[in-house]
């Protein structure tokens, strides 16, 4: 996908998240589920997309809609698959890992 | 005896994390001359804590659940769409383009970037001067949080102005004998401490009044409208107003915004992009339920008390209530002092030094630094005793002071076509309405007898959003018909290789 697609995409994406982290479609629902209200569980769902998705966007989106080359030299390449992006920290990464 | 022993715990606790505080700076070693430089190698965990921090505040311990216990848990939505999503946007779309900027140009303010991209000291100075002000509010509204969490601990044996001063005895004294070093790795220490805590509360409230469903059902009772979205001053104006203002504003904190320019690798960024939303989460949602849920329980909150500490009180033991205050006051603190000694920073480096003393040496600058944040400190905690609003009124007008500023610097970093005179223009003129707004009620009209009001709020809606949108009109607007002037360099602000 070129530059120009994947920041309509990118964009897009992030202009639903934002829009739907209240749903407003529940406005004035007052459902109560397993203890919380249900619009309550619905905010903490989307809110683990939008993690998930966030993390998506760290891997190859976040440097080519700034117009860098990803891995051009000053980041680390080391992001593996997985969901976790607190996970798989390699050497470099417990260098810099220090408090200052 | 009961008061005696709350109002030791505190003050311990603020002691031992005053004393971390100051072995933390010596083991990182003093030396004034590299405070800023030492920053620019900030690693992964501090980046991601110090920010964190600003979450640990007066505003989310104290204000939130105060809110959530008046009007229900809907803020927990404003918050979390506020910080988890919007902010974590901002964080990229801002932080990041600053990183790259800051990367290449070296620059460590927000004024210093400006003032070189568009050669103008003056344009530096203004928006450091901009900055400082809406400092000054956020400062207050710690010290009133820790006065009204007294006042709570203490069934108002401390009167509010007690606890006031003694945040602000500690804020002074952190700033001033641990010196200019950031205090970065204890708010980390203080962030996971109170984020345990915090939890641990819910599963002491929670088995104590019978579990989760008991909580809510009795929530529910006492308020009916409680459990459905919205209603009360939770309308979508007020939830779309004070998500986006807060958000907006928080990038242009000086400590956060700082932070942009001095992260040792953009790891550290993506990082805590994609971690904020559940971070997010683990804080706001424990704290605010434990507010909405204290609606529904045999509590008497007093008169400008916050309820946190009250209900910790009743349904925990005195030795954990005292723990949580203690900590969420040292949480305030900490957080206080980064965004003081950042702020100092803009004070000496945009301000200062190009405009009083441009031979200062850098130990005259420490100590001209640190006799500010103690005017500063001082002068908020006076100001607190008139106590001009609600915790969350309070912030809310610190925050949109701050977000003002957003448009401009979205325009600035993405717009080559920005001129100085879009820029003084935009950041100006709103500053100048809001403040406005903000100070007094009405303006005369000049030769007439008119009045024209200035609500905080127009059909619902925050003045500041319109007045984001103004500064973003005015920034496109003025820039495309004013002209470039000499000393204006965009490529200043290019980031891909050329």
């Amino acid at each position: 996908m070129d530059r120009l697609g994947r920041t309509v995409l990118w964009i897009s994406t992030f202009v639903l998240l934002v829009a739907f982290a209240v749903p407003w479609f529940l406005w004035g629902t007052d459902t109560v589920v397993a203890g919380l209200p249900i619009w309550l569980w619905w905010h903490i769902g989307w809110l683990g997309l939008c993690s998930v998705l966030f993390h998506r966007f760290t891997r190859g989106s976040w440097d080519r809609i700034m117009g860098l080359d990803p891995g051009d030299g000053v980041r680390t390449t080391t992001d593996r698959s997985g969901l976790s992006t607190d996970r798989g920290g390699t050497a470099a990464d417990r260098r810099n890992g220090g408090d200052r | 005896m009961s008061a005696t022993l709350e109002l030791g715990i505190v003050v311990g606790y603020l002691l031992v994390a005053f004393a971390i505080g100051l072995v933390a700076y010596r083991a990182a070693g003093s030396g004034a001359e590299d405070y800023y430089l030492a920053g620019r190698s900030i690693g992964t965990l501090v980046l991601l804590f110090t920010t964190f921090a600003t979450l640990l505040s007066a505003f989310t311990f104290f204000g939130g659940p105060n809110l959530a216990y008046a009007a229900g848990p809907e803020w927990i939505l404003v918050m979390g769409v506020m910080d988890g999503v919007i902010f974590a946007i901002l964080w990229y779309v801002i932080g990041y383009k600053q990183w790259l900027i800051g990367r290449r140009r070296g620059y460590v303010t927000l004024g210093e970037m400006f003032g070189d991209r568009f050669g103008s000291p003056g344009l530096r100075a203004l928006v450091a001067g901009v900055s400082l002000l809406w400092l000054f509010p956020y400062v207050m509204l710690q010290q009133m949080g820790a006065g009204e969490a007294i006042v709570g601990l203490t069934g108002g044996t401390v009167p509010y102005w007690g606890g006031a001063a003694l945040i602000t005895a500690f804020m002074i004294g952190y700033v001033v004998i641990a010196g200019m070093r950031g205090v970065a790795w204890t708010d980390t220490v203080q962030g996971l401490f109170m984020l345990s805590i915090t939890w641990i509360a819910v599963g002491w409230v929670l088995s104590a009044v019978g579990g989760l469903p008991a909580a809510t059902t009795a929530m529910v009772e006492a308020n009916p409208d409680f459990a459905a979205l919205g209603g009360g001053v939770y309308t979508p104006q007020f939830i779309i107003s004070s998500a986006v203002t807060i958000a907006f504003g928080v990038t242009m904190f000086p400590q956060i915004n700082q932070r942009f320019f001095v992260a040792e690798s953009d790891r550290v960024l993506k990082r805590s992009f994609a971690l904020w939303p559940v971070l997010v989460l683990l804080l706001f949602v424990p704290a605010f339920l434990l507010g909405s849920w204290a609606a529904g329980l045999p509590i008497d909150v007093p008169q400008g008390a916050n309820v946190l500490p009250v209900l910790l009180t009743e349904y925990t033991p005195v030795w954990f209530a005292a723990l949580v205050v203690a900590g969420a006051m040292a949480a305030m603190m900490s957080s206080s002092d980064s965004m003081l000694l950042s702020g100092s920073s803009y004070f000496t480096r945009d301000l200062y030094r190009p405009f009083i003393r441009p031979d200062a040496t850098d130990r005259r600058e420490a100590w001209v630094a640190r006799l500010g944040v103690a005017a500063f400190a001082t002068l908020a905690f006076l100001a607190s005793l008139t106590r001009p609003g609600t915790l969350i009124e309070v912030g809310d007008t610190a925050f949109s002071g701050f977000a003002l500023l957003t448009p401009v610097v979205l325009v600035a970093l993405y717009w080559d076509g920005a001129t100085r005179t879009g820029m003084i223009t935009s950041i100006a003129i709103p500053q100048v309405i809001y403040l406005a707004h903000v100070l007094v009620e009405s303006v005369p009209i000049p030769f007439t007898t008119v009045r024209i009001d200035l609500p905080l709020t127009y059909a619902g809606w925050d003045v500041a959003l319109g007045l984001m949108v103004l500064a973003g009109v005015l920034a496109v607007g003025v820039s495309a018909v004013t002209d470039h002037v000499p000393g204006e360099d965009a490529s200043r602000f290019a980031v891909a290789a050329d």
